[in-house]
């Protein structure tokens, strides 16, 4: 079975190693503005929302990019950036629904979520198990409701 | 089964994928306008630029893609359209007429024809060191002729206009740009947006002419001299006509396919004839935040209607939900983009902020509590999240407030009220 | 290396952003945050120069694991000349910010002169400017992000500003960033308020500013550190689930918790406003004070409070900005708020902490002067008619009104803002002042501890426990148990933490590691990130060194060994309850040995040896 990282607000306290994670696995360096997991925080709810792609069924930045540079990786599943072929157009930044895939003007490239080849390393780095990296067989907007009832992060709700 | 797809854009190309993948053992023929392999013009600004080469155009990048999914590739332009209006066979059973000649008969027929550069009407335009900016073709001769300080008067500054720019500049050109409106990339952008634009534009040298429309050109001393208003005038090596674009559909005179703009598609982008279908820059379908029928020439609109009509060709019921017009534009680095109706609609309230000195500006149009409408400047992080606030009309509830006090925080806009969606 | 190795210059006056290069040799000296910062101000200073003078600088400034995967790699500190001592102001804090300043190239950041008008700083990578903040001025530290975030677009800009206590002058005004943490010591607020400087706001995404020395060995040694980390019971378990307050109830079973201005020794209210009555469901609103913890950036402690008041409490009905939640009450800012006036209602601690941190003024030395004026007031010192309002001990009211004015610089606010030591003074009971070289006590009494107030009595920048936290030894054996009541071999100890502390304030660590770690689990991950040899014994030469030097600069700047005291009520009054009933601070027998073992002479001056030996 696939496995997907799974977040969980909950347990995220903001600390950002994540997002080092991820910046040092790609860049080389700490760098959290590179990273493709970010912690979103909701100050007056006291919360911290982790939040990455979650290689939805739908991948309508593969579908969308023009020249082929988005492809899936058919061992983990995930939609991956072929950097030298990405021209820079940007298209799938706003085909995207989820805001999850994103330019880097440093680059020229877009940049998304590839799971690391299928060992995450937001999720070995996070402290608190926020975030983990688990068999599952949901799939596209279905995982996104499942996770977004989670984040919680909406004062009527709260 | 004969499908016969008319054009090898993102539409036509996606089209026949799913079409494979749907009907294994169907016949799949796609019909290629021009040489060479499909290819996207959303690439041709980074070919220009020469950040890449022909083949990075290219819209898939294995040479045997098309012959592994037995896709047949024919090259040769469509020029007319017999339909066999037969009520009692469940195909149309018509076949398309070629440029040479040739007829392909087809059970199932898609239209995508894209989209072809509009004609100015004025003297001169066929004489040469006059281009559009639209075809490979286009993008080589433009490269073979633009050096060092080049004299290019480019006429129009819409999405294609801006696009090419730097490809332009980085080739060392002194770019003139006239532009009839007031405004650049109007139909994206609102004043305060395209103002930005502009400056961000003159800043990296481009001289840009507002209100200004050329009335002919001329050859003079092995160049082109542009003739303006007011007895004013300008000489050019070059001439980039990019004033817009528009369906191609000449060929499809007499065919009886009902046509508005573009054709007329319902939502499985069958048009007014049982068994042919259109997709892309040619459809005119719904649109999901006017209920309207329009044309919608984006990548992501071209794709998803390519494939919803191919699942239907293929006998698999599938409807377009609708798309919305959104677009992301890079103008000499400076990327932009605009979202739905971000013209705003009457009763509706917005809120923007500026930092003029930084180039960065977001303005927010919002219905009751659903965001309907985005322009911006400058910003890019998750704006994905614009379109799936926007697509997925997301009652905001309390984050409505907070996006009119602070609209950067779209992301947390959309993590927090998306659960709700509709 | 993990120094950029870049230093902006920012003039103020004449509004000039200048890059240099850092000095490479004084980061060998002393490694980077507060040595560094303090090695450069010392040299570009005169150390009599009056704080709010033009001439006075005021350094923002990393360590190398300032933004790196070692936990806890977020801090900064801000080093200046302090108005409330006189002496070295260093003020360390995290949240984002520090971090975000390495991404952006820069360790450190040097302003001189003072602003004609208000302004603030945005960088954005090697890009820096000033730019007007007259639209800012006037604002709390939480306007002044959110105005910033929204015009420049951009959520994820990390923002430390000064609120109106900074530009009020509060002498103990601090640097808030990320809303809720602070640089909240000394003044050094009031320094940026005094240079017209409002906000500096930043946006780092270079990859390319530093690296690790060597990053296998990095990566390695940070992974490590966090498994101690996790595995501690202080780091692993108390401080995420009580943070800092899971010490008040122990201190005040110990009898060393400083109650109403000192003279008690324990409060019968510290239950109330305990880590555990964060936890506890309130019976207003059915829910918790604490919603939860939060971390600052890179750290894998979480010890951060995050709360959110009952919207029913009298101060903040009506008042929607203080209803969502915040940073909530951590220890020190607990007792002070609370126990040092003996305020028992965690509802107005909070309130008071938000203000705190929303307008920037650091609640130990609001809170302590607060308990000053109320003892003044019970000694008829202080009337109503001057306060314009009853000031008793306890009184949540009081509590409430005087944060609200202080942080606004209005009524008898204004008095409060100057420090227990100015009021003391100016109505005539400067004894009664709980201060240190002008500066208050934290939250642990000289008398229950001894070794904490030899650590007051020393400490460079006035009375301070994060200079040398003798509670480790003598309350949670860290590293060994030391008996609270005991003064042999406390001098030798108290150096010791002093030097690691300085150490670890250079390094971008949080000293908070240090419950858990030694310099054993420091050292690989300076070594793997620096350029150089950073063996331990070289470590705490380094810490001495800063120790030393920032001695030196107080000394130039006019303090004496005389000022290495505490107040009598420490000395002669006896504590009342509790298991250090009738103790007084041993400070004299102690003290000698402390100059001894420090290598001073007897007036407290380092002697030339010890000034060779450490090439200060």
């Amino acid at each position: 079975m696939q496995k997907s990282l799974h977040l969980d607000p909950n347990k995220c306290t903001g600390c950002l190693q994540c997002e080092m994670a991820c910046a040092w696995e790609n860049y080389r360096s700490f760098t959290v503005a590179k990273s493709r997991i970010k912690v979103f925080t909701f100050h007056r709810e006291g919360r911290f929302v982790p939040y990455t792609c979650t290689q939805c069924d739908e991948a309508w930045c593969m579908t969308a990019c023009p020249v082929d540079a988005i492809r899936l990786d058919p061992e983990t599943g995930a939609k991956i950036v072929l950097e030298p072929t990405c021209v820079g157009c940007k298209v799938c930044t706003i085909a995207c629904p989820f805001g999850t895939i994103n330019y880097v003007a440093q680059t020229g490239k877009v940049q998304k979520c590839d799971l690391c080849g299928g060992a995450p390393a937001c999720a070995k780095a996070c402290p608190t198990g926020a975030i983990t990296y688990v068999d599952s067989d949901w799939t596209g907007f279905g995982k996104m409701r499942q996770w977004a009832g989670k984040t919680d992060t909406n004062p009527a709700t709260v | 089964m004969r499908h016969l797809i008319i054009g090898s854009g993102p539409a036509g190309v996606v089209a026949a994928e799913t079409l494979r993948k749907a009907d294994p053992a169907a016949e799949i023929t796609l019909l290629c306008g021009e040489a060479g392999p499909p290819y996207a013009r959303m690439a041709i600004p980074y070919l220009l630029k020469g950040e890449i080469d022909e083949e990075g155009t290219h819209i898939r990048k294995d040479a045997d893609h098309y012959a592994r999914l037995r896709i047949q590739l024919v090259q040769a332009r469509a020029v007319g359209l017999d339909t066999a209006l037969d009520t009692a066979l469940d195909a149309a059973q018509g076949q398309v007429r070629l440029e040479d000649g040739r007829r392909l008969p087809y059970d199932r027929l898609l239209i995508a024809t894209g989209s072809r550069p509009s004609h100015e009407q004025i003297p001169g335009m066929d004489l040469p060191g006059v281009h559009s900016c639209w075809t490979l073709e286009d993008a080589r001769t433009i490269l073979a002729q633009a050096r060092p300080g080049t004299r290019i008067v480019q006429m129009g500054a819409g999405f294609v206009g801006c696009i090419i720019m730097e490809g332009l500049l980085s080739r060392g050109v002194e770019l003139t740009i006239l532009v009839r409106s007031g405004y650049m990339v109007r139909r994206m952008m609102n004043p305060t947006a395209s103002g930005l634009i502009r400056r961000w534009c003159e800043g990296k040298g481009v001289r840009i002419l507002t209100h200004t429309q050329p009335l002919g050109i001329s050859a003079a001393e092995g160049a082109l001299r542009v003739a303006l208003p007011e007895g004013r005038s300008l000489p050019a090596d070059l001439y980039l006509s990019v004033v817009g674009v528009d369906p191609n559909l000449g060929f499809l005179e007499g065919s009886g396919i009902e046509i508005g703009h573009g054709i007329l598609v319902d939502a499985t982008m069958q048009s007014s004839v049982p068994g042919i279908y259109a997709a892309g820059d040619v459809a005119e379908a719904a649109d999901c935040l006017t209920g309207q029928r329009r044309i919608n020439a984006i990548q992501p609109n071209a794709v998803e209607q390519g494939r919803i009509a191919a699942l239907n060709m293929a006998g698999l019921p599938a409807r377009f939900k609708g798309g919305f017009v959104f677009n992301v534009l890079t103008t000499l680095g400076l990327m932009s983009s605009s979202f739905g109706e971000w013209q705003g609609v009457a009763g509706g309230e917005s809120t923007e902020v500026l930092d003029e000195a930084r180039f960065r500006y977001l303005n927010l149009q919002f219905e009751g509590e659903r965001l309907i409408g985005a322009n911006c400047v400058g910003f890019s992080d998750h704006i994905g999240a614009l379109r799936g606030l926007i697509e997925g009309r997301v009652r905001l509830g309390v984050w409505k407030q907070r996006l009119m006090e602070d609209p950067a925080q779209i992301m947390q806009a959309y993590l927090a009220a998306g659960p709700r969606v509709a | 290396m993990a120094w950029t190795k870049n230093v902006l210059r920012v003039n103020l006056e004449t509004g000039s952003c200048t890059t240099e290069p850092l000095n490479l040799a004084w980061a060998q000296d002393y490694l980077g945050q507060r040595g560094l910062a303090t090695k450069y101000l010392v040299s570009e200073i005169d150390p009599k120069v009056d704080p709010f003078s033009p001439k006075n600088k005021l350094i923002f400034v990393t360590g190398p694991l300032t933004g790196t995967m070692a936990a806890t790699g977020g801090r900064y500190s801000v080093v200046t000349k302090g108005p409330l001592t006189g002496a070295i102001a260093c003020s360390n804090s995290g949240g984002y910010f520090g971090a975000e300043l390495k991404f952006a190239g820069w360790d450190m950041v040097i302003f001189e002169g003072a602003s004609p008008k208000p302004v603030y700083l945005l960088i954005q990578d090697g890009k820096a400017e000033l730019v007007d903040a007259a639209h800012l001025w006037g604002k709390t530290v939480w306007e002044t992000e959110e105005m910033l975030k929204r015009f420049h677009q951009d959520p994820q800009i990390r923002v430390a500003a000064i609120g109106r206590a900074g530009e009020n002058r509060v002498l103990y005004a601090g640097i808030v960033n990320d809303l809720h943490r602070a640089a909240g010591r000394s003044g050094v607020g009031a320094v940026m308020g005094s240079k017209n400087l409002k906000a500096v706001a930043v946006r780092g995404t270079r990859t390319d500013a530093y690296t690790m020395a060597d990053p296998e060995a990095f990566m390695r040694a940070t992974e490590a550190g966090k498994q101690v980390l996790a595995a501690n019971g202080v780091t692993g378990q108390g401080l995420p689930t009580y943070g800092t307050q899971v010490l008040m109830n122990v201190i005040n079973e110990l009898g060393a918790l400083p109650t109403r201005n000192h003279r008690d020794i324990q409060f019968e209210g510290a239950q109330a406003i305990s880590g555990e009555a964060m936890h506890t469901k309130r019976p207003t609103d059915g829910k918790a004070n604490l919603v939860t913890n939060g971390a600052c950036f890179g750290c894998t402690i979480a010890c951060g409070r995050i709360s959110r008041m009952d919207p029913s409490h009298f101060s903040i009905q009506d008042k929607p900005q203080y209803q969502g939640a915040s940073g909530g009450v951590e220890y020190e800012a607990a007792w002070a708020l609370g126990a040092a006036n003996g305020v028992s209602d965690l509802e107005t601690l909070t309130y008071a902490n938000f203000l705190c941190n929303e307008d920037g003024f650091d609640p130990i030395s609001f809170g302590a002067t607060v308990g000053a004026a109320m003892e003044l007031y019970e000694l008829g010192l202080l009337t109503k008619e001057q306060v314009g309002f009853e000031l008793p001990f306890g009184s949540t009211e009081a509590m409430v009104k005087l944060a609200e004015l202080t942080a606004r610089g209005e009524g008898f606010g204004k008095e409060i803002g100057l420090g227990s030591k100015r009021l003391c003074a100016k109505y005539g009971r400067p004894e009664l002042s709980m201060t240190v070289k002008g500066q208050e006590f934290p939250a642990y009494d000289g008398r229950g501890l001894q070794g904490m107030g030899l650590a007051y009595a020393t400490s460079n920048r006035g009375a301070c426990h994060l200079r040398g936290y003798m509670v480790s030894p003598e309350v949670l054996g860290i590293p060994v148990k030391m008996e609270p009541q005991a003064t042999e071999g406390k001098p030798a100890m108290l150096k010791a933490f002093q030097d690691l502390t300085a150490v670890v304030d250079s390094s971008g660590l949080c000293l908070f590691t240090t419950f858990a770690w030694g310099l054993s689990d420091i050292q690989p991950q300076i070594q793997a990130a620096c350029e150089g040899d950073w063996s331990e014994e070289r470590l705490l030469l380094v810490g001495e060194r800063i120790w030393n030097l920032e001695r030196e600069f107080n000394l130039a700047a006019g303090l004496t060994g005389k000022d290495d005291t505490l107040p009598p009520r420490l000395l002669k009054e006896p504590a009342k309850t509790g298991p250090q009933k009738g103790a007084v601070s041993k400070l004299p027998q102690m003290l000698p040995e402390y100059y001894r073992v420090r290598g001073w002479t007897p007036e407290g001056v380092p002697t030339a040896e010890t000034r060779t030996r450490l090439g200060v």
